[in-house]
């Protein structure tokens, strides 16, 4: 069982109630981009709409970023890649559509391939549920805290609308529901979690592109389908947030892209602002410091 | 700004959330700020036997954590909820940190401005003027951590500044205040602290600015430029008059007002400037890119 490397929070509870640690590995080389994912999502949790429908003309997406009532938000991106486009059944540097269609072709079946110069990169994306993260961390009331399943929910009964942690996450999921008052975000389905049942999102996702389960084995699977794709010559493909090593620890829900994060509108590397913070009170320290000698300096000059 | 050519982004959308918070939450810190200070200054006069200095710090101080409680419960998205911020005690959070030193400094400088002023309950009021000083330069510089420990750029990348900024800026305010209310005779003290405060946070300030290198840009976008040029101005006159004219009565009154509105522009100029570093996706992508080559340039030679 992985625990969350370095979970800075006080009374949490966690180490006593902890189970297996669960979360995502989204696979986005066999996204279809059909957004069963947002949908399922919106539907379990009674998500509001996140506004009036608006047509960005960015691709297929019109949700456009996560967001207090987007817990599932899916990015789609049109590229041109040199060289790329129909040839030989084997696998190529391409799209998710093509290694499905590779697949596909393989069967025996007939499949009309991305046309010449072009390939479409897409993914569901989702809180990161990180190991170290920084809204729990700068969260003022306890509010958000860490389950038993190692995921990151909001307690919205005490969640007391302060903002902190909305600019606090290096990835931009968080945000407070203007007509509420409180954050909102993904909760891993929690209520399904707890009866062991598979989040929405994963339940609904018809190519298993999000694959619900214990992290460990999550891990395992993807440094095995990381293989399969740079075997077959998908060098581009790469795992995001899945190394324990990096600035959150790791995250419960990590993805395997096929270029580099900032396309999908992810950060390269993102570092829980917590990393910091013994820092940060230091030169506090140093600055009530000089405010006390400045003080000081103020009253040797004497009364006049 | 930065040319798209040298980094890539998701149509050009921002990565990170912009804050929530609105005007409220700097307008705290100038508050806050002042009343941390104010507090201290109190504290240093009554040890040195100026009561009427002191008087008018502790005024100054009780002034500035009365407006800090409504402008920060007003800024919560559940106010009624304020109380929820003493639920914990958490040291990774500097808002709940800062929810207990409030909790301590701003009852304790209430209480003993009302007991400086009726004449009542002395030793409790001396005890709570004590309190209240020593939690002064916490309340003071609290506030630069607070900003500093988000994913903001522009304000996690000068956490070693922003602590500083915000004290010299708390001095300078507190001195201004307690110059308002102090006769000349007394208030020798204050005029040296909101000189200093002045100088000291027109430094710190251009400190920060060199330091964050090309996030500094953050503060030239038009919204932020304003309040900073205004700063800036504010605080050079401010302690030009304070330092030249402060004995007699315009010139301290003056002096004050300058760099009370400084001290309130710098903030809202740091504000700002976080929602224009937060809004811009090459403020958070390409440092973390240059972090990353760097690291991989270490790995290969290494």
């Amino acid at each position: 069982m992985s625990a969350p490397a370095q979970v800075v929070t006080f009374g949490a509870g966690y180490e006593k109630a902890a189970r297996p640690r669960v979360g995502f590995f989204t696979d986005t080389s066999v996204c279809i981009g059909c957004k069963a994912c947002e949908v399922a999502c919106k539907e379990w949790n009674l998500v509001p709409e996140a506004g009036p429908i608006e047509f960005t003309g960015n691709s297929y997406d019109n949700t456009m970023t996560l967001a207090a009532d987007t817990w599932r938000h899916v990015a789609f991106v049109e590229q041109e890649v040199p060289g790329a486009g129909a040839g030989a059944g084997a696998l190529q540097p391409a799209g998710s559509l093509d290694l499905a269609a590779a697949a596909a072709e393989a069967a025996g079946l007939d499949v009309p391939r991305a046309a010449d110069g072009m390939r479409w990169l897409m993914s569901s994306d989702v809180c990161k549920h990180c190991s170290s993260a920084a809204c729990l961390e700068v969260c003022p009331t306890g509010a958000l805290f860490r389950t038993e399943f190692g995921t990151v929910v909001v307690q919205a009964d005490v969640c007391n609308g302060c903002g902190y942690c909305v600019p606090a996450c290096p990835f931009g999921v968080i945000d407070r529901r203007e007509d509420d008052g409180r954050v909102f975000k993904c909760t891993l389905c929690y209520d399904r979690l707890r009866d062991g049942m598979e989040p929405a999102c994963a339940r609904a996702c018809p190519t298993d592109s999000i694959q619900f389960g214990e992290l460990d084995e999550l891990r395992a699977r993807a440094d095995r389908r990381l293989a399969t794709l740079h075997d077959g010559g998908v060098a581009e493909a790469r795992l995001y947030l899945r190394d324990e090593a990096d600035g959150i620890g790791g995250a419960g829900a990590f993805f395997l892209l096929l270029d580099e994060p900032e396309v999908y509108g992810l950060p390269p590397d993102p570092v829980s602002t917590t990393r910091d913070l013994p820092k940060l009170w230091r030169a506090a320290g140093v600055a009530a410091g000089a405010l006390v000698a400045g003080l000081a300096v103020a009253f040797a000059g004497g009364r006049r | 700004m930065v040319p798209p050519a040298e980094f890539r982004s998701y149509y050009g959308r921002p990565i990170l959330k912009a804050p929530v918070w609105t005007d409220e939450v700097p307008l705290y810190y100038f508050a806050g700020g002042l009343a941390g200070a104010s507090a201290s200054l109190a504290l240093g006069a009554r040890l040195t036997g100026n009561h009427r200095l002191a008087s008018a710090a502790l005024t100054a101080s009780a002034a500035g954590f009365l407006t800090s409680f409504p402008l920060l419960v007003d800024d919560l998205g559940r106010p009624a909820r304020f109380h929820h911020m003493l639920r914990v005690f958490k040291p990774t959070s500097p808002m709940n940190m800062g929810s207990w030193l409030l909790s301590a400094a701003g009852p304790a400088a209430v209480g003993a401005a009302l007991a400086d002023r009726l004449g009542v309950l002395p030793r409790i009021g001396r005890a709570a003027e004590v309190l209240a000083g020593v939690l002064g330069p916490a309340v003071a510089t609290y506030t630069g951590v607070l900003v500093a420990d988000t994913a903001v750029p522009v304000w996690h990348e000068a956490g070693g500044d922003l602590p500083l900024v915000f004290a010299s800026g708390a001095a300078a305010s507190a001195g201004a205040a307690a110059l308002l209310l102090t006769p000349a005779a007394d208030a020798g003290p204050a005029r040296r602290l909101a000189v200093g405060g002045a100088v000291a946070d027109l430094a710190s300030v251009e400190v920060m600015r060199r330091r964050l290198g090309e996030l500094g840009e953050a503060y030239e976008a038009r919204p932020v430029r304003r309040f900073a040029n205004l700063a800036r101005t504010c605080m050079t006159a401010g302690a030009l008059a304070v330092g030249f004219a402060g004995r007699r009565r315009a010139g301290a009154v003056a002096g004050a007002a300058l760099l009370l509105a400084g001290a309130a522009c710098q903030r809202l100029a740091v504000h700002k400037a976080g929602f224009v570093s937060a809004a811009d996706p090459a403020q958070v992508v390409k440092p973390q890119r240059d972090r990353l080559a760097a690291r991989d340039g270490d790995a290969r030679s290494g």
